[in-house]
């Protein structure tokens, strides 16, 4: 009798359900890192907490501030490239060619064709190290560890291939103001493409793994959100200003080397989350295999490098043979090229986007000033007004997906 | 490409924008004055025909000996209409402040930030007036030229320990 009248009686509505209830919760400040291993690099943040949900946040960087900048006003031109191989080291190749189109932009100095392609080759090259890195990371954090293997053997193999030309997976130092330190070795090209097959396997299977995957889905989807608007306003470039729905690239906006020379698409997000992010960094690792692909199939025969002693090093029986290559060695190592007094601003689209030189010379061996604007920089800045809401576990995937890079936004 | 903007600019505060200039590699720049860059600024990103609507790098450069001394530079682009220009801002050492464009571009807090942190240049109206680098406790600002290459100011006291390679403690060292 009394079991009928239970199941008469109205379901749960009138009685809250106990699992339901709101726990009584207080404001708490949490610190994460600067040493925390979940954080990407040295990075503190203090996070304000109501529960789970951030309702602040507060960067302090400069952990890993170097004086990049007041380096590199103490050597010669030439000599900042291995500085600059420091800023993304994850794609540094990227940073050379920026800065070397900077000074080439000071100079007015127009390189070689090879030279050209050879820098777009090794820079889109780095590009899917860069995206690769993070794909994998942003799988680690959602728990996908197997994601982290497959980017990690792909990104190894380009290293591979990137060693095989610059001499160093990490630091290259390849490139030189008017053209590139060394051609590619013989039989480059086959390999590169080989690799690029593994590549492209290699990212069908993370595609296959975690793209469509509830679990990536449910914790990517929706969280920290950047409308098109606010990156605009916020300074975002690269593909987190894409993935927002700007379609603003670099390499389309004002082609550089030989971006106006191939074809390839611009991958557009539609609501800037932590998804959308992640998405455009998968298709710009199609559309940069296929650049690679098509440049190989243009590379032109020819110099590597402009033949002119005020800026390049002369060829070695030249300067071991004759005495004005002594002399244009020795001026060149010892005083650096002279570089025509100015200031002019270079930007070229690196992995996290809009990689800006501003340089100022006074006319001499040496860089007065020389200014990065690192990609990373704006959206670092912005990432408390990004995750304000979001769970403090959805903190660390965000911090990945804007993909801070301590050495250039910490300069 | 830009040069009909930075006219513009130019017709619209003729007191305030001056010596347009094309820069190496046809970069457009102007003079601004530093009392106006907010209002020039602000009316960069609303002007229809202008419509700058991002800042991607705001910096600053000593140039120790001239006056005046300091100069920040803007850099805006336009993402409706693809166009750049450069705003270069002149600031005396005496008075080494400029109104803040962070209320027309979020963008530009942590360049601002940089610039004091830096250069010494004060951002009055800016809302979160730190350092950014360098930690608080920091004298002086490192990338002014007079600040010495190797100068050292430990937040906590270096310990002398001797080194093998490198000779005897922190006072002799670097």
């Amino acid at each position: 009798m009394s079991t009928e009248n239970k199941a008469m009686a109205p379901p749960a509505a009138a009685a809250p359900d106990p699992l339901e209830a709101p726990f009584p919760s207080r404001r708490m400040m949490i610190n994460l890192g600067p040493s925390h291993p979940a954080m990407h690099g040295t990075v503190r943040s203090v996070v304000e907490l109501d529960g789970e949900t951030i309702t602040d946040l507060k960067l302090d960087i400069g952990f890993l501030h170097r004086g990049f900048e007041k380096s590199c006003e103490q050597v010669t031109w030439t000599q900042v490239f291995p500085y600059t191989d420091r800023l993304n080291y994850v794609s540094s190749v990227m940073n050379n060619v920026g800065f070397a189109l900077a000074v080439e932009k000071l100079c007015k100095i127009d390189i070689p064709d090879r030279a050209k392609y050879l820098r777009t080759i090794t820079s889109e090259l780095h590009r899917m190290c860069d995206h690769l890195t993070l794909v994998g990371a942003l799988g680690l954090e959602l728990g996908a560890m197997t994601v982290l293997i497959y980017a990690m053997e792909a990104r190894d193999f380009l290293w591979d291939r990137l060693t095989e030309i610059c001499g160093a997976r990490l630091t290259s130092n390849y490139v030189r103001v008017g053209g590139v330190s060394r051609d590619a070795p013989e039989g480059w090209q086959d390999k590169v493409l080989a690799t690029l097959d593994r590549a492209a396997e290699l990212r069908g299977e993370i595609d296959k793994l975690i793209t469509r995957n509830r679990i990536f889905l449910d914790r990517t989807r929706g969280v920290a959100a950047v409308p098109r608007a606010d990156a605009v306003d916020l300074g975002f470039t690269g593909p987190c200003l894409r993935a927002s729905g700007e379609p603003y690239d670099v390499r389309k906006a004002a082609p550089y080397l030989v971006y106006d020379r191939v074809e390839f698409d611009i991958p557009v997000g539609a609501n800037g989350d932590n998804f959308d992010r992640y998405a455009v960094r998968m298709e710009e690792l199609a559309q940069s295999d296929r650049i690679v692909r098509q440049c190989f199939e243009q590379l032109p025969p020819g110099d590597i490098a402009i033949d002119d002693v005020r800026y390049v090093l002369p060829p070695k029986p030249e300067v071991y043979g004759t005495i004005e290559g002594v002399m244009a060695h020795f001026k060149i190592i010892m005083e650096g090229i002279k570089v025509p007094a100015g200031e002019a601003y270079s930007y070229t689209e690196a992995a996290n986007g809009e990689l800006g030189f501003y340089l100022v010379s006074d006319g001499g061996g040496r860089p007065y000033k020389i200014g990065v604007r690192a990609p990373g920089w704006p959206m670092t800045a912005a990432l408390g007004h990004m995750v304000k809401g979001a769970l403090l576990a959805d903190l660390v995937p965000t911090f990945d997906t804007i993909n801070m890079i301590g050495g250039e936004v910490e300069q | 490409m830009s040069k009909a903007a930075i006219q513009t600019l130019a017709q619209r505060f003729p007191d305030a924008v001056q010596d347009a200039y094309e820069g190496v590699g046809g970069d457009d720049c102007a003079f601004v004055r530093k009392e106006r860059i907010a209002e020039v600024c602000r009316f960069a990103k609303e002007e229809p025909s202008l419509l700058f609507d991002m800042a991607p790098y705001v910096t600053a450069v000593d140039y120790l000996g001239v006056e005046p001394r300091f100069e920040v530079v803007y850099q805006l682009y336009s993402t409706r209409h693809n166009h750049r220009i450069r705003l270069r801002v002149k600031v005396p050492e005496a008075d080494a402040t400029v109104p803040t464009v962070t209320s027309v571009w979020r963008g530009a807090d942590w360049f601002e930030r940089y610039c004091w942190d830096m250069y010494g240049i004060r951002f009055p109206g800016h809302p979160d007036p730190r350092r950014l680098y360098m930690y608080e406790e920091f004298v002086g600002h490192p990338l002014r030229k007079d600040y010495p290459l190797r100068g050292r100011q430990p937040l906590v006291a270096e310990r002398d320990v001797p080194d093998l390679y490198r000779g005897p403690g922190p006072s002799g060292r670097d």
